[in-house]
């Protein structure tokens, strides 16, 4: 194990890390009421741009500058949306501290609300997560109780609101403008850009929409500073003249065929290897991994032998991998079909491709179609091509889609053909039947 | 002037907003499209219109974007490139804009995102043209064939969800044809307002339907019929009725209301089978109401006047018209005539009316009844049926196409425009009257019976000679010395006035039911006009006459002509 300090994480083991109290006695609050007191709400914005933090839900956008996209002198009301619906597969770093240390997160909601003179924070919870809502919902009430939240908070002219809006179950809701619309009372469908939701978002208002973790770090770095921040992290690639750096800690989410599944704090850049072995004990049962999805499904699969990447926001793209992603590093041992692996991502991507646009609605029934008929034996060897164009062909990328949802569906069959070809092939002229567990079909 | 490039050709847009489809629209280029429609939100979202766009930079180079982006979505500026994937198509010898070499080939993209949006569509599409009532008129098929791939890729099988006959009294959904292309959805929430369709499930499983209980009943329903770009959504009153290529369309406008909508009536055999409304902004837009869309069957009802009677009698109209016209001129020796001009006639008509009656000094001439049904009903409305504004469609309360018409001519050749209560009050005073009406009545239609009533036909039964020209019979019939079979407003060509003041040609599309004649061969004849009346040949006397229709020889027949108020005196109804 590594001997970093913790920050994120830092207060989740202590017995009653959820309460107010608690936190305020570890210090909390104190870099917000720093803020209102004595600080411009440029100068939170510009802290944060300083400390190259970058969004934390998948798409690792500067969040700083993202802040900056605001209409100036705008009336207002300025909404900020924090997203906390966590429903990439295998991704549970929000969870964590929603549940643990909810007022951390909330500590920097209110920055970013100050920072961009929102007056409301709608808290976006998937509907999955009930231990996290009530604490966060707990956290909330212990603010207004406290005169944290409210009129004139501290004495101060700034007002603000929080409120929390639970989600209907649905990956689509994860996407800003789906979760706008999914908090406005809609069918989440992700809506055409632009206009971006920074100039018309939430009821047609200017809207920031923040990841829980990035709202976390907005805490650490408004109360440590931009510097401890940046201390920590990869500087840009040089190579790679659009990388911004990754700075920072982040949460890593280990699961899969490891040892020791779970959440680890650790600096950004650790590599794919070192977190298996040091962190999660190595592949369970003795035995080799075979794929390593570095991110959440949609970032695609690394290889053993790729597993030196440095998992920041640029390493995973060297390998063909989508990206970081949110950092959710899954393990696939050897002993695992990739056919099986490919066929439950599959089937995820057809049951929430949310039906807007013609190539993801229909790309990805077909691709699971597909790969459904593969595993039951029945494949053929240009299903693989198919298989690998259609994947292709969706998503932003090639400017077939609204939103990114298709990218990440088409990646990681791009990359298990790519990357798995000679097993897919061994196993279509076998003719052998799937497997694993007989999960049945979605729909 | 601003500048957009389609194709490599230039082509000026003003100061218009433009999207892609509509600035390669001005360009000639056509951009297929499903979702889109210019009176619906834009959302992007069947990826049937994806173009290639980049900027002419002005020092002559171009810059591509490197994706293809949906057309719909994307405004156009100075300077904007637009390649559609028929770039290849372009008319020969134009000349090649600056494209980076390493772009590739213009159109390339495009043309493969369409076909692989195609490709999509068509994975769950049944493919039962042969028994879809759209096939013919399908976009679906339409797009396949100029921009889709010959074959499937897909060997799995298809999704076939239930059809959905129930979710409204008129229309029925075939689940399993539907591309989700969401206008039906957009249509009932932003131009109803009702709201009644939705999207259930996700990915391609969702579909379209109705909340429960709450069926799609609504004035408007019928045009989610025709916005559906394939067999989807059908109207139960049509459905198997017709093979669609055996149908002749002619530009009309509909007799319903006022409001003029501008339609193409479907006929074929002399029998109408469906009307369906035409774009034109300057009259009612994109839409018609179910009113007038469905009401049009009294035109082949089997109950129509179709024979010439001399009071119970059926006379040949060669023998009807001569009688007609000797006694009516031995009344006209005795004292007042009345002629009343229904709003049902075309300015043609009326004009030759007015014209007849000139051979008699002491005449006087009416508006014949107007009906009015209830008050304007404005959309959109909210779920509580109130109309929100901005109106985007008005079926009017006055159901009678041509007052306004009407009323010009009476003011031309009257001075004042009398009511038809007017002629009811002088009727002792007449020793002959003609009555044209053309009413139409029945299922479906806001008029379900004649404007005229017992009592009015007890008061008009004392002038000593009626004449009396309409569709069906009425009180006034059963007390006119001839009844007279007209011609409905679909056998007929002329003109139309709107509510606002809008000409629009009206086309012929089938023949008079039985021996019905138009007014317009009535008083053609009676005039000692020869040969078969065609609107066109007196519009030059109309307007020499009528100084409103000074126009109307000229007149555009697409899209009408909007004459000047002033002149188009009478009622105040808007």
């Amino acid at each position: 194990m590594a001997d970093n300090q913790l920050t994120l994480l830092a207060r989740v083991d202590k017995p009653g890390s959820h309460t107010l109290a608690s936190y305020r006695a570890d210090g909390g609050y104190r870099a917000f009421e720093k803020a209102i007191k004595e600080m411009q709400p440029t100068q939170v914005i510009d802290t944060v741009k300083a400390s190259g933090l970058r969004g934390r839900g998948g798409a690792g956008f500067p969040c700083g500058v993202k802040w900056t996209f605001l209409p100036k002198d705008h009336p207002g009301p300025i909404y900020i949306c924090i997203n906390a619906d966590e429903s990439e597969p295998c991704t549970f770093n929000n969870r964590v501290l929603m549940e643990k240390d909810p007022h951390q997160v909330l500590e920097g909601a209110m920055l970013a609300a100050f920072a961009t003179r929102a007056s409301t924070v709608y808290y976006y919870i998937r509907y999955e997560y009930g231990p996290a809502y009530r604490a966060t919902q707990a956290a909330i009430d212990e603010l207004y109780a406290a005169g944290l939240l409210g009129k004139n908070i501290l004495g101060t002219n700034f007002s603000l609101n929080i409120y929390t809006h639970r989600g209907a179950g649905a990956y689509i809701c994860g996407e800003e403008t789906g979760l706008i619309e999914s908090l406005e009372g809609k069918r989440a469908w992700p809506r055409i850009k632009p206009p971006f939701p920074a100039i018309e978002g939430a009821f047609r208002k200017p809207t920031i929409v923040n990841n829980v973790e990035t709202l976390a770090c907005v805490t650490h770095i408004i109360g440590k500073g931009a510097d401890w921040f940046k201390s920590m992290g990869v500087p840009p690639d040089p190579a790679n003249p659009r990388d911004a750096g990754s700075y920072g800690p982040k949460l890593y989410n280990l699961s899969g065929h490891v040892n020791k599944p779970g959440t680890y704090e650790i600096p950004l850049g650790i590599t794919a290897r070192r977190l298996i072995d040091e962190y999660g004990g190595g592949v369970w049962k003795e035995r080799k991994a075979k794929a390593v999805v570095p991110g959440g499904l949609s970032m695609g699969f690394m290889t053993e032998s790729e597993l030196d990447t440095p998992l920041d926001f640029n390493g995973p793209g060297k390998v063909g991998c989508l990206g970081l992603g949110t950092a959710a590093v899954t393990v696939v041992d050897d002993q695992t079909s990739m056919v099986d692996v490919l066929y439950n991502v599959c089937r995820f991507y057809a049951h929430e491709s949310c039906g807007q646009c013609t190539p993801c609605r229909e790309g990805t029934g077909w691709m699971f179609k597909i790969i459904d008929r593969i595993r039951r034996g029945e494949g053929r060897l240009e299903d693989l091509d198919l298989l690998a164009e259609v994947g292709n062909r969706i998503g932003i990328m090639p400017g077939t889609t609204i939103c990114g949802l298709a990218d990440g569906a088409g990646w990681p069959v791009k990359n298990a053909i790519k990357k798995f070809r000679p097993e897919f092939e061994e196993y279509i002229r076998s003719g052998k039947k799937g497997r694993a567990l007989q999960v049945a079909a979605a729909h | 002037m601003p500048t957009v490039y389609v194709n490599d050709q230039p082509v000026e847009i003003g100061d218009a907003r433009l999207n892609c489809i509509e600035a390669a629209g001005k360009a000639g280029a056509f951009i297929p499209h499903y979702c889109w429609h210019p009176a619906l939100t834009v959302v992007a979202s069947c990826r049937m219109c994806l173009v290639e766009v980049g900027e002419r930079k002005p020092d002559g180079s171009v810059a591509m974007q490197p994706k293809v982006v949906p057309g719909c979505q994307t405004p156009v500026k100075d300077g904007t490139v637009i390649v559609t994937s028929e770039y290849h198509k372009r008319p020969a010898g134009t000349a090649p804009l600056n494209y980076d070499p390493k772009y590739g080939t213009p159109g390339e993209r495009a043309k493969l995102a369409q076909a692989d949006t195609l490709e999509g569509l068509l994975l769950n599409h049944p493919l039962d043209c042969p028994v879809c009532d759209k096939a013919g008129e399908c976009k679906l098929q339409d797009f396949s064939y100029t921009y889709g791939r010959a074959t499937s890729r897909m060997v799995d099988d298809k999704r076939t969800p239930p059809n959905k006959p129930d979710i409204s009294s008129k229309i029925t959904l075939f689940t399993d044809r539907c591309i989700m292309c969401s206008r039906c959805v957009r249509f009932t929430r932003e131009i109803a307002g009702t709201a009644e369709l939705t999207i259930v499930s996700r990915g391609d499983h969702a579909e379209i339907d109705v909340f429960p209980g709450e069926p799609l009943e609504n004035k408007l329903s019928g045009n989610v019929v025709d916005l559906c770009p394939v067999g989807a959504l059908g109207s139960k009153d049509f459905l198997y009725k017709q093979r669609v290529w055996f149908l002749q369309d002619t530009p009309s406008v509909c007799a319903g209301c006022s409001t003029g909508c501008s339609i193409t009536i479907d006929a074929n055999k002399d029998a109408v089978y469906r009307l369906q409304p035409r774009e034109n902004t300057e009259a009612q837009g994109w839409f018609m109401c179910d009113e007038g869309r469905w009401g049009f069957h009294y035109v082949n009802d089997a109950d129509r006047l179709r024979r010439p009677m001399a009071g119970s009698v059926v006379q040949p109209w060669s023998e009807v018209l001569p009688a007609i016209r000797s006694r009516f001129a031995a009344a006209g020796e005795q004292g007042p005539v009345a002629l009343v001009l229904s709003p049902f006639l075309t300015v043609e008509e009326a004009y030759l009316a007015a014209e007849w009656a000139q051979a008699y000094p002491r005449r006087k001439l009416f508006l014949g009844p107007v009906p009015v049904v209830g008050e304007d009903d404005r959309y959109p409305k909210d779920r509580q049926g109130r109309a929100v504004e901005p109106t985007k469609f008005t079926i009017r309360a006055e159901k009678a196409p041509n007052r306004r018409g009407i009323e010009a001519v009476l003011a031309r050749y009257q001075g004042e425009v009398l009511t038809f209560d007017k002629f009811l009050a002088e009727a002792k005073s007449f020793k002959a009257a003609w009555l044209t009406a053309g009413y139409p009545r029945g299922t479906g239609y806001p008029l379900a019976d004649s404007p005229f009533t017992d009592e009015q036909a007890w008061q008009i039964a004392g002038i000593p000679l009626v004449v009396v020209q309409d569709l069906f019979a009425s009180p006034v019939s059963k007390v006119a010395q001839y009844t007279l079979p007209a011609g409905a407003w679909a056998e007929k060509d002329g003109t139309f006035v709107n509510h606002a003041g809008l000409a629009q040609a009206i086309g012929r599309a089938t023949h008079p039911a039985g021996e019905a004649r138009t007014e317009g061969q009535v008083f053609s004849d009676l005039l000692g006009r020869r040969g078969l009346y065609r609107a066109a040949d007196v519009r030059s006397g109309l307007a020499e006459m009528v100084p409103a229709f000074k126009d109307l020889p000229v007149l555009p027949v697409t899209n009408g002509t909007r004459l000047p108020l002033p002149l188009l005196t009478g009622g105040s109804r808007a």
